[in-house]
């Protein structure tokens, strides 16, 4: 596998912004595309004429209802009479826009882009769910009627079955990341749940109850990149993007061990080599991984290298990965803090490291000292991991 | 906008399909075959080693899959790999493949694009799908064509156009397909053939229209440096790319004009350094999935500022001045879905390895209801 | 900024309603077909690639790891080992239900279980849902229960769950 460590050009994340996330917005999706475009803007302190290209996130066409969606939310993401394209990796979308957008400027094409993911999935009737019936193999799967619970449940089964892991040790990641959202202003759930909450909430697919998992929201998120000349010019504050990493397993989920995410490792080790990093556990100081079920951070931070494989939860009980821990792990609330409209919620995790770095993401800022982060998004059919590491 | 640093050469091509159904192959097995057939002809390449980044170009509702990229590494060797899902035309997955190039995080990208629109049943319902669900697909168009309609008049208007000048470019391209073999559409008619025939939506009939087609084509892309030690010097180079949107709200857009591929155009020329692109290419192979949008297209991308007097005096046919479609474009060669700016590509390139040219130039339109448009300069090292 | 609504204030909004018409008729291909049909005589079959020796269950023409066609058609056991399985409490449209639906993934044999890639099934399994609730189901050896031949049409309903034996 090629990785070229002497990239061409350094970039740099200059702007970022994002829209609430809430389970049923007003707006249309090219409205709220728009607002989070917009609000990136204004931070970089750029207007839309000063843009090259623009790349587009966002995940199934069956959410907001309109196919060849990408061309629709042109308008609302400022494309229009730009170069301008949708990268769609699933749930990785996010982070995958994060990356389309760094190489639209280290490849020298664009010098100032605008990356944005946008996803409505408050339409559906009768339950944004629902869609998810048709991400199934149509032959051999669906006619099983499989909803998208069911894979998460199976794997969650099996990553406590091998590690003899407790219902109990996993819904400490709910209760961190719904914690850590009470201070997020953007969030859909912030609370102050326990354990006890969780273990009690209804009973969707065994071993997965409602509070392990993240909600049906709609939001948007927008971040500016800019190379590394022109980044200086409009902040004293630039994140770099240092290391980027994507991969895709094969189609075949039920031939597969579930209880390791060996495509996140892959994508990780992509954007470690790229960034310098070989001690990740030293040397990573904020992480976003991403957690659209509680069990999956924990998955997600044993693939990233952040833990030995099956001890993540006996960190995580040490306080390891607490806001105030060594390795604070998503300190915006996560997925199931703050909200999980697919792509958007890719991308507000790129946003979190990026204002941690910044020093400016508010009461939600860690305690430690950060000068490298991580984010990380999941897709597909346990299949999509995608990366990127950004430095101060 | 900047430029890129290093040249990217096509190593290697591989299709299958070109039929109006292919039910002995699933997709996955149709992009399987098109991806052998373009590693070998990559100099015997082994995607697993050799092949830096995967890209999938694929839109879900054609597929019928949500999430379609999910489908998308085994078949083309891209499992464990680095690959992902550009949802557009193939032309705009190839701009990603030189990006990734250019950025450094590889050395050699394969991109696919496939079409199996035998499999889609209510195909116009989900063109009606893509449009704007407030504005436009509220007043229930009974057929999509209404958009090409309008557009075309206008156009036609405007630039002096007409029925018989359509009739011309559909008579042009289907008899240039007979020499290709992707060519399942091709045929021996006649202008007065197709004027004989009744509109479907004015001033457009069937024949005027073009149909769609299955098929899988898979495009290995390099660094130039590194294509030279696979294939020394038996590839083409990408000298220019440009792609745009010019509008997602029909109220707004300027019908009648392709500005999309005016602005493509212009992007891959200034990369290209091209002052004067008729004089420059040696054949065009411009999208053509209605015969108005042939001329139209050319206006847009400064190839003939009178297409209707170029075409008149056979100025682009295959032994023209400018050859446009020399190989019988869509009409002739069915319209494969997001892959159809790869069928042209393919064209440019056997065009230009069977001797006829030098230089080619490709662009791409993503149908209706879009107004976006993808342009390649490709020619000889 | 955007405006977040409660279920109830939907109504006091203009919504426009559409139902998208998408159908499909999937091409199976060779692989599938295959498949499909020796589930109809009751048995499960996979290709094999010689190169890596890997048994591909659900079937496929080429091998992903390899990257070149595969090689025969085997037939695998209709018999297993239970690597997961999960109770669901809703169907698909997040109706609840009363009675759990048990699926789950099915390590086919011949395969060991430090493989890490194997030929895998993805199906019902006739269990309680305390055996799930416990993970006792996990592990253990299951078998297909067959629907009767004359009701078997080629499709993945041939099979009407997993069985422990």
């Amino acid at each position: 596998m090629k990785v070229n460590i002497h990239l061409n050009k350094r970039v740099a994340v200059i702007g970022a912004g994002l829209t609430l996330f809430r389970r049923r917005l007003l707006e249309t999706p090219q409205e709220i595309a728009w607002e989070a475009a917009s609000k990136a803007l204004d931070e970089a302190g750029l207007e839309l004429k000063d843009i090259d290209c623009v790349v587009i996130g966002s995940a199934p066409d069956a959410f907001d209802g309109v196919n060849l969606k990408g061309e629709y939310l042109s308008h609302g993401s400022g494309g229009i009479r730009k170069p301008v394209s949708r990268v769609y990796v699933g749930g990785a979308t996010g982070v995958m826009t994060a990356i389309a957008g760094w190489y639209h400027v280290a490849s020298g094409l664009c010098q100032k882009v605008l990356a944005v993911a946008e996803e409505k999935m408050s339409p559906d009737r009768p339950h944004p769910q629902a869609i998810f019936r048709y991400i199934w193999d149509p032959i051999l799967e669906k006619p099983l009627n499989p909803n998208l619970i069911w894979i998460f449940a199976m794997e969650m089964h099996r990553y406590m079955a091998t590690y003899g892991i407790k219902k109990e040790e996993i819904a400490l990641v709910s209760v961190k990341n719904k914690r850590n959202a009470v201070n997020n202003p953007y969030a859909q759930l912030g609370s102050k749940i326990t354990v006890e909450d969780v273990l009690k909430s209804e009973v969707l697919v065994w071993p997965v109850q409602l509070l392990d998992v993240s909600p049906v929201s709609d939001g948007g998120a927008a971040i500016v990149l800019a190379s590394e000349d022109l980044a200086r010019r409009y902040t004293d504050t630039p994140v770099w993007v240092e290391g980027v990493g994507w991969t895709l397993d094969n189609t075949e989920w039920p031939a597969r061990d579930l209880s390791y995410a060996r495509y996140v490792e892959f994508a990780a080790r992509m954007a470690y080599k790229m960034a310098g990093i070989e001690r990740p556990t030293k040397e990573i100081d904020v992480a976003e991984p991403y957690d659209p079920f509680d069990y999956k951070e924990l998955h997600h931070l044993e693939a990233l290298q952040l833990a030995k494989r099956g001890e993540a939860p006996k960190l995580l009980k040490e306080g390891v990965f607490d806001i105030d821990g060594d390795i604070p792990s998503s300190p915006s609330g996560g997925l199931l803090g703050v909200g999980n409209p697919i792509a958007a919620a890719g991308l507000m995790k790129v946003i979190s490291i990026y204002w941690q770095l910044k020093g400016t993401a508010g009461k939600m800022q860690v305690k430690r000292p950060v000068h490298t982060g991580v984010a990380q998004a999941w897709g597909d059919l346990m299949q999509a991991g995608t990366v990127i590491v950004l430095r101060n | 906008m900047g430029t890129f640093l290093n040249r990217i050469a096509i190593i290697g091509i591989g299709w299958f399909g070109f039929r109006s159904t292919t039910p002995e192959v699933s997709f996955r097995e149709m992009v399987f075959e098109a991806a052998s057939r373009a590693y070998k002809d990559a100099g015997n390449i082994n995607p697993r080693n050799d092949v830096d980044s995967f890209i999938s170009c694929q839109e879900d509702f054609w597929e019928g899959i949500s999430i379609a990229d999910e489908f998308a590494p085994d078949q083309m060797g891209g499992a464990m790999r680095p690959t992902m899902t550009v949802a557009g035309d193939a032309l705009q997955g190839l701009a990603h493949a030189v990006m990734h190039i250019n950025s450094g995080v590889a050395n050699v990208v394969s991109i696919e694009a496939h079409s199996k629109v035998s499999d889609i049943l209510t195909f116009s319902d989900l063109v009606k799908f893509a449009m704007d669900p407030i504005y436009v697909r509220s007043i229930n168009p009974p057929n999509f064509h209404f958009i090409a309609g309008l557009d075309a008049v206008k156009f036609m208007q405007r630039k002096g156009i007409t029925r018989e000048d359509l009739a011309l470019v559909v008579e042009k391209n289907k008899k240039a397909g007979l020499s290709s073999p992707r060519a399942s559409y091709a045929s021996n008619i006649s202008a007065e053939d197709v004027l004989k025939k009744d509109y479907v939506v004015y001033p457009l009939s069937e024949l005027d229209m073009a149909p769609f087609v299955d098929g899988a084509i898979v495009i290995v892309v390099a660094d130039e440096e590194v294509g030279k030690k696979l294939k020394k010097d038996d590839y083409l180079v990408i000298k220019g790319l440009g792609f745009v949107t010019d509008s997602s709200n029909l109220e707004t857009a300027e019908l009648g004009k392709a500005n999309y591929m005016r602005i493509a155009s212009d992007m891959a020329y200034r990369m290209a350094g091209i002052e004067s692109p008729r004089r420059y290419f040696d054949a065009v192979f411009v999208d053509d999935r209605y015969s108005y949008k042939e001329l139209q297209h050319l206006e847009g991308l400064r190839v003939s500022e009178e297409p209707s007097k170029d075409l008149r005096e056979g100025n682009l046919s295959p032994q023209g001045e400018i050859p446009v479609n020399p190989l019988g474009g869509h009409i002739a060669k069915g319209v494969p879905l997001e892959a159809s700016g790869f069928s042209l590509l393919l064209d440019a390139i056997d065009y230009i390895k069977q001797g006829k040219g030098e230089r080619a130039l490709v662009a791409s339109w993503r149908g209706i209801p879009t107004l976006t448009g993808s342009v390649v300069v490709v020619e000889k090292p | 900024m955007v405006t977040p609504l409660k279920e109830e204030d939907l109504s006091k909004h203009y919504i426009l309603s559409y139902k998208p018409n998408a159908k499909y008729a999937y091409t199976a291909g060779q692989a599938q077909s295959k498949y499909l049909l020796g589930l109809k005589e009751g048995k499960i079959y996979g290709r094999k690639c010689n190169k890596c020796s890997r048994i591909h269950v659900p079937p496929k023409m080429y091998c992903e790891e390899c990257f070149r066609p595969t090689d025969e058609w085997v037939e695998v056991k209709d018999e297993g080992i239970v690597m997961t399985a999960v109770a669901s409490f809703i169907s698909w449209t997040r109706a609840k239900l009363e009675e759990p639906e048990i699926v789950g993934i099915i390590r086919l044999l011949p395969s060991n279980d430090r493989d890490f890639v194997y030929p895998g099934i993805f199906h019902r399994i006739c269990a309680s849902y305390e055996q799930v609730k416990s993970m006792e189901i996990i592990g253990k050896r299951v078998k297909a229960v067959w629907k009767p031949k004359e009701e078997r049409k080629g499709s993945i309903e041939d099979i009407q769950c997993f069985k422990v034996i």
